[in-house]
């Protein structure tokens, strides 16, 4: 695909994206319009546009806008993760919910939710994936390499001790508020969302997506193997546990404000790369904002489908995400997908 | 660009992989790296592209070791081919040929797919006459194919050392002595791999000859591979004869009388 092409595509993406969030905030209980969502946001940005009544201001500003916002950024850096990690592992499959990453983040947070720190969060968060991520690639490593197999397996048996650890820590300590707020994490919900989620997630997304994005030459160098991108001049082993290490940080921040949505991270690289081609300089900037307008989308069907009543957005994207991955598994004939 | 090994040794996990190998390989010239499957072949490749790192003894290029190059200079200088080597994600063979211009690349800005950057990748393919296949998807290759759009891929690197790990391994016999005939053509110094020694034969300047992770013969062709050094290292019977046009020895083996290994 040509340059303009490409810059076509992330044009429309970007535009397609901050119209859908504004069109989210629209949607809901109280009726809003978008006129009143611009005239919001821009009070609280000090310019002068138009007055709006004070109780839609404050539906807009401290309830729903927060919300979409969490929404996007989380998408972004799922998707983000989930590109560097089935790149960095040589790995079809790989996201962060499959190489046990947020089952680690869970069982960090819930620790602090029963010891009622949850100031805490979003850093027992990080350590728990940071935690799990050593965990799977140490038991995937044998005699210096990961194969693809071995660190799906690995990240199963980590996915499921962490699930256990989860499950024991509710089952011996949680309680009422305690027990709900867990259950929010465990099937994935940015309902919750404040301005301090917002904060958290666009802190990351942007220091982290930044770092991943200038390391997109180097990513592209491990579509080979390790001794291809040795060849190339990449530094191996540094530059792969920069990079988890990183995607570990990003994901742990993710789990820490939205719990644990699966099938973003793993879905939306494959469908990105049919449009961008595999070059990661192309790929990463229209995976985020397609991971992005993904979230925003699950997520307003989420509190909009059911109404009165709210599914966990992680519920609507498997609903989403696991007919798309049969699909992928029907077209590609590769002999990655064997 | 000439290529000197002092006293390289290596071992893994306590087990000697190649022992005190010294050779010196003229600018410009093609060598030929035979022996046994185990013989340390692959290891030795590795540690001249510096990816590996001898326990002792070092490797230099013109003089300067490339130990002490950062990876980077290294890859600037040194291309290797794996055997078999297969992508994790789909790609176009232009994709794999501009994966060469990575070690030229600025580090943090360099635009992928840069218009010099696929001037170079296009004339690499057209040195490999590959210059036809670089919209087709890699996967839809035939094995020459793909070895030719990865020797395509290390001439993008403009390397002046240029190292291959069993080439012609897989090819049919007409892609076999086209691929070696265009790493003939090619202006670099090249050290390959080899398990057939009739190729080595007729392909390359020098001969390096391991055997256990040592090497038991260096020289050219007419000098290594004789009926009693190939005797004795890969324990098969054979007569030598010279090509009736080229000149070159011909490696023809006895049938399976020998129950091979010394």
């Amino acid at each position: 695909m040509t340059r303009s092409r490409y810059l076509g595509w992330l044009l429309a993406a970007t535009v397609t994206l901050i119209l859908g969030c504004g069109v989210a905030v629209t949607i809901g209980p109280a009726a809003v319009s978008l006129g009143q969502v611009a005239g919001s946001i821009g009070a609280h940005l000090g310019l002068a546009t138009e007055p709006v009544p004070i109780l839609i201001d404050s539906i807009v500003w401290q309830l729903r806008l927060p919300r979409v916002l969490t929404a996007a950024l989380v998408g972004a850096g799922l998707a983000l993760s989930g590109a560097v990690m089935q790149s960095v592992t040589r790995n079809p499959l790989a996201d962060p919910y499959l190489l046990g990453l947020s089952s680690g983040a869970s069982v960090g947070a819930v620790c602090v939710v029963i010891l009622g720190i949850g100031f805490f969060l979003p850093a027992a968060a990080f350590a728990g994936a940071l935690l799990a991520l050593v965990a799977t690639l140490s038991i995937a490593r044998v005699g210096g390499t990961i194969t693809p197999v071995r660190a799906v397996l690995a990240g199963l048996a980590i996915a499921q001790l962490a699930g256990a650890l989860t499950s024991f820590i509710i089952f011996w300590a949680a309680k009422g508020d305690s027990y709900r707020e867990i259950l929010n994490w465990l099937l994935g919900s940015v309902a919750g969302a404040t301005w301090q989620s917002v904060t958290i997630a666009a802190t990351a997304v942007a220091v982290v997506g930044t770092g991943i994005l200038l390391s997109a030459t180097r990513l592209d160098a491990f579509a080979f193997g390790d001794t291809a991108a040795a060849s190339l001049g990449i530094n191996v082993n540094r530059t792969r546990w920069a990079l988890l290490g990183s995607v570990a940080l990003l994901t742990g921040a993710m789990v820490a404000v939205s719990g644990s949505i699966g099938f973003v991270g793993l879905i939306l690289p494959h469908l990105v790369r049919g449009v961008s081609g595999p070059g990661h300089r192309r790929l990463l900037p229209l995976v985020a904002v397609c991971g992005a307008l993904f979230l925003v989308i699950a997520d307003t069907l989420a509190r909009t489908v059911f109404d009165p009543r709210e599914l966990p957005v992680g519920i609507i994207t498997a609903f989403i995400g696991v007919p798309v991955f049969i699909l992928l598994i029907k077209r590609k004939k590769s002999h990655l997908w064997a | 660009m000439g290529v000197d090994l002092d006293q390289l040794s290596f071992s893994i996990d306590g087990t000697r992989i190649l022992r005190n190998v010294s050779a010196s390989l003229p600018t410009g010239s093609v060598t030929g790296l035979l022996g046994p499957n185990g013989a340390g072949k692959s290891t030795l490749l590795r540690l001249i592209a510096g990816i590996d790192k001898a326990d002792t003894g070092a490797v230099s290029l013109d003089g300067a070791s490339v130990g002490s190059l950062p990876r980077r200079e290294a890859a600037r200088r040194i291309a290797l081919l794996e055997q078999n080597a297969a992508p994790s994600v789909e790609l176009t063979v232009l994709d794999v040929v501009l994966l060469g211009r990575i070690p030229h690349r600025t580090r943090l800005m360099g635009s992928f797919g840069g218009e010099d950057d696929r001037a170079v990748a296009f004339s690499a393919l057209k040195t490999v006459g590959a210059a036809a296949l670089a919209e087709r998807s890699w996967q839809t290759l035939s094995g020459g194919q793909q070895q030719r759009v990865q020797i395509a891929r290390a001439m993008a690197q403009q390397p002046s050392l240029l190292l291959l790990d069993e080439p012609t391994n897989h090819l049919d016999v007409s892609a076999q002595l086209s691929l070696l005939g265009q790493v003939r053509e090619l202006e670099v110094t090249a050290i390959m791999a080899l398990h057939d020694l009739n190729l080595a034969a007729a392909y390359c300047d020098h001969i390096l000859l391991l055997d256990g992770g040592r090497l038991v013969a260096t020289g050219t062709p007419d000098e290594v591979l004789t009926p009693e050094i190939i005797g004795e290292v890969y324990g098969v019977d054979c007569f030598v004869l010279p090509h009736p046009r080229g000149g070159h020895p011909v490696i023809v083996y006895s049938a399976a009388t020998s129950k091979g290994n010394s």
